[in-house]
């Protein structure tokens, strides 16, 4: 039982690796991890009994707690996910909490949860050394789009004059060849995954919080405020786009799945779930079953993201994109 | 028979004497253990953006440009401050005189009716969850705001509104109490004096109770200032001072839910919203300071 259980700890890691473009993790979480897994073996030998009805199914033998918290983008996916997850393990109980993605990089950093869910990489928040002990598991990709109140007659907006328009240079809908009327800023806060995917990915700088803009975190705040107020432009996730508000192109490409998959769109994002160093055991599992056609074709597309598999290219922290 | 009922009797009187004291010692011991760690934690986090960051708390209190996470990092609150006192202040100058009029008109006026009917209606607003308040402004405030006068509808005049409702509560309560509690002496001197009705409430009512009125309206504005989520869906959240009542401003409460969950514990960015909150904590000790003061001073 011992040894069965220990090689499927061992196959679940590598294949988690295989999964993650990151293997940063250190030995000594390992040894931690593999502890841990003993122990959660020990605890499945008296499960045995239960595990028993389901049998040829080897993750029904795990048991044990996993608990994730950090991006409320990600929040929906990982819960649903999780919630599947439990019916076909009945020994595992998953928590998922939100809390922002700096809340989630700071907790695994510190191990407070096993699981932290980030829009970001780890390196944009954490210290160098506390993100290298982080394992990335990218799960999901989620993209973005310039979105104006349905009222504004420009369609399309160029890398630049969203420049302009983000950092107050613009301030009138007519300037990029749409009506007279100004223009009302809807961002996000200065702190927001979001935000600063929004603004490494469509304008290629920080900008600055302008007199007179308006910010909101949430996203459905940002649509309807978008779609009630004269000449307003904001960002939104795919996902969260509908007829109340006007999506526009970006350099003249459409914000659609396929022109992200093909790397012609650019604003868009890995959605992160970091470990600290290799996963254990029953993370592990949760980890591959989240990265299983089960999830990624039926709840990540289900809830707007864009699954990993899809994506026909990749791309690093530094934004090089590469062929797959 | 008798013998032992005379010695039986003491025993539950000290029992139940002890179950109390140790029932209430457990009780303040938990309260203050729990007050004093999170002032503890508050200030120990707080603090940390001037022992470890380095920042002068002169920059946090006047500084007009907040920018933590910048090149470089920014910590001008005063735009915050700034914004927290004026939607509290305009918060209470709303809800005041209509705290004061309900309580006369529950108390004075038509106490069937109104205590019946209005006073539990009134505390009813208490209840509802403060992102409803929130919404309600979106839908509603907003909009008509962005009609009426020029700008987007958002800012402190909406702010200031959605959090007047949700303050007349509290002032209508204490000064209902506090009218209720009015010697009814103070009002059939006045009558027999030949005062009609209207000049006994200006005259007299009003000045006797207005200790315990401001008592309601300062306990109504730490309340408003205080408040994150309604006020923030609908003060837009630009970090600078407004040129006019309908333009994106911020408070503290909401600097601090927009970002506490997007930065990293720790960071310098993070512990300038505990800052942020420290100088919350510190204005609320400042009210009940206040309140405890017009307290003293109640007429009654």
């Amino acid at each position: 039982m011992m040894a069965l259980v220990l090689t499927f700890v061992l196959a679940a890691c590598g294949q988690s690796n295989n999964n993650g473009t990151n293997n940063g993790g250190n030995g000594g979480n390992t040894t931690n991890n593999a502890t841990q897994g003993s122990g959660n073996a020990g605890g499945n030998a008296e499960n045995e009994g239960n595990a028993g009805a389901n049998e040829g199914n080897a993750a029904s033998e795990l048991s044990g707690s996993i608990i994730a918290s950090g991006s409320s983008a990600l929040q929906p996916l990982v819960d649903q996910a999780s919630r599947k997850f439990m019916d076909e393990n009945p020994g595992v109980t998953i928590q998922v909490q939100g809390g922002g993605s700096g809340t989630g990089l700071a907790q695994v950093s510190e191990k407070q949860v096993d699981i932290g869910n980030s829009d970001v990489y780890a390196e944009e928040k954490l210290d160098a050394d506390k993100a290298a002990e982080l394992v990335d598991h990218q799960v999901a990709v989620v993209a973005m789009a310039a979105v104006v109140n349905p009222e504004v007659t420009v369609d399309n907006l160029t890398k630049q004059q969203l420049i302009d328009i983000f950092s107050g240079n613009v301030t009138n809908w007519s300037e990029v060849g749409g009506q007279d009327q100004a223009i009302q800023i809807v961002n996000r806060p200065s702190s927001s995954g979001t935000r600063a995917t929004f603004e490494t990915y469509a304008l290629g700088m920080k900008t600055e919080d302008l007199q007179g803009s308006i910010q909101e975190d949430s996203s459905g705040t940002v649509r309807k405020l978008v779609g009630e107020t004269p000449g307003a432009i904001g960002y939104l996730a795919l996902s969260y786009l509908d007829d109340s508000v006007k999506t526009l192109q970006y350099d003249g490409v459409d914000a659609t799945e396929e022109n992200v998959a093909n790397g012609t769109y650019p604003i868009w994002a890995y959605e992160h779930m970091y470990t600290n160093g290799e996963p254990n055991e029953v993370v592990a599992a949760f980890l591959e079953f989240m990265m299983s056609p089960d999830v990624q074709e039926d709840d990540v597309v289900e809830l707007g993201y864009i699954p990993s598999s899809l994506m026909q290219i990749e791309r690093d922290q530094g934004g090089n994109v590469t062929e797959k | 028979m008798a013998q032992s009922t005379k010695v039986q009797q003491p025993k539950p009187h000290i029992a139940e004497e002890w179950v109390g004291r140790v029932y209430t010692g457990i009780c303040i011991f938990i309260l203050i253990v729990a007050i004093f760690s999170m002032v503890y934690f508050v200030a120990s986090r707080g603090l940390r953006t001037f022992i470890g960051d380095g920042v002068n708390p002169l920059e946090l209190l006047t500084g007009l440009k907040w920018n933590p996470g910048g090149e470089p990092a920014l910590f001008g609150a005063l735009p915050f401050i700034f914004g927290s006192f004026s939607t509290s202040i305009l918060a209470a100058l709303i809800a005041g005189p209509l705290g004061f009029c309900a309580a006369v008109f529950m108390v004075e006026i038509m106490p069937g009716f109104g205590r019946k009917f209005l006073q539990p209606v009134i505390e009813l607003l208490a209840g509802i969850p403060s992102v409803v308040y929130g919404f309600v402004g979106l839908s509603v405030i907003v909009p008509l705001f962005r009609d009426i006068f020029p700008g987007q509808g958002i800012g402190i005049a909406a702010g200031a509104l959605v959090l007047s409702v949700m303050i007349l509560p509290t002032i209508t309560t204490i000064a209902t109490d506090a009218l209720a509690a009015l010697p009814s002496g103070l009002k059939e001197g006045s009558y027999a004096l030949g005062a009609t009705r209207w000049q006994t409430i200006y005259r007299i009512v009003l000045p006797t109770m207005l200790p315990a009125l401001l008592t309601g309206i300062v306990l109504g504005i730490a309340r408003a200032f205080g408040e994150a989520l309604a006020v923030q869906m609908v003060i837009g959240n630009a970090p600078h001072i407004p040129r006019s009542l309908f333009e994106s401003t911020s408070t503290l409460t909401s600097a601090i839910t927009q970002s506490m969950g997007n930065t990293v514990m720790g960071s310098a960015h993070n512990n300038a919203l505990w800052s942020l909150a420290l100088i919350l904590m510190l204005m609320t000790f400042v009210f009940v300071f206040i309140v405890r003061w017009l307290e003293g001073r109640s007429k009654i």
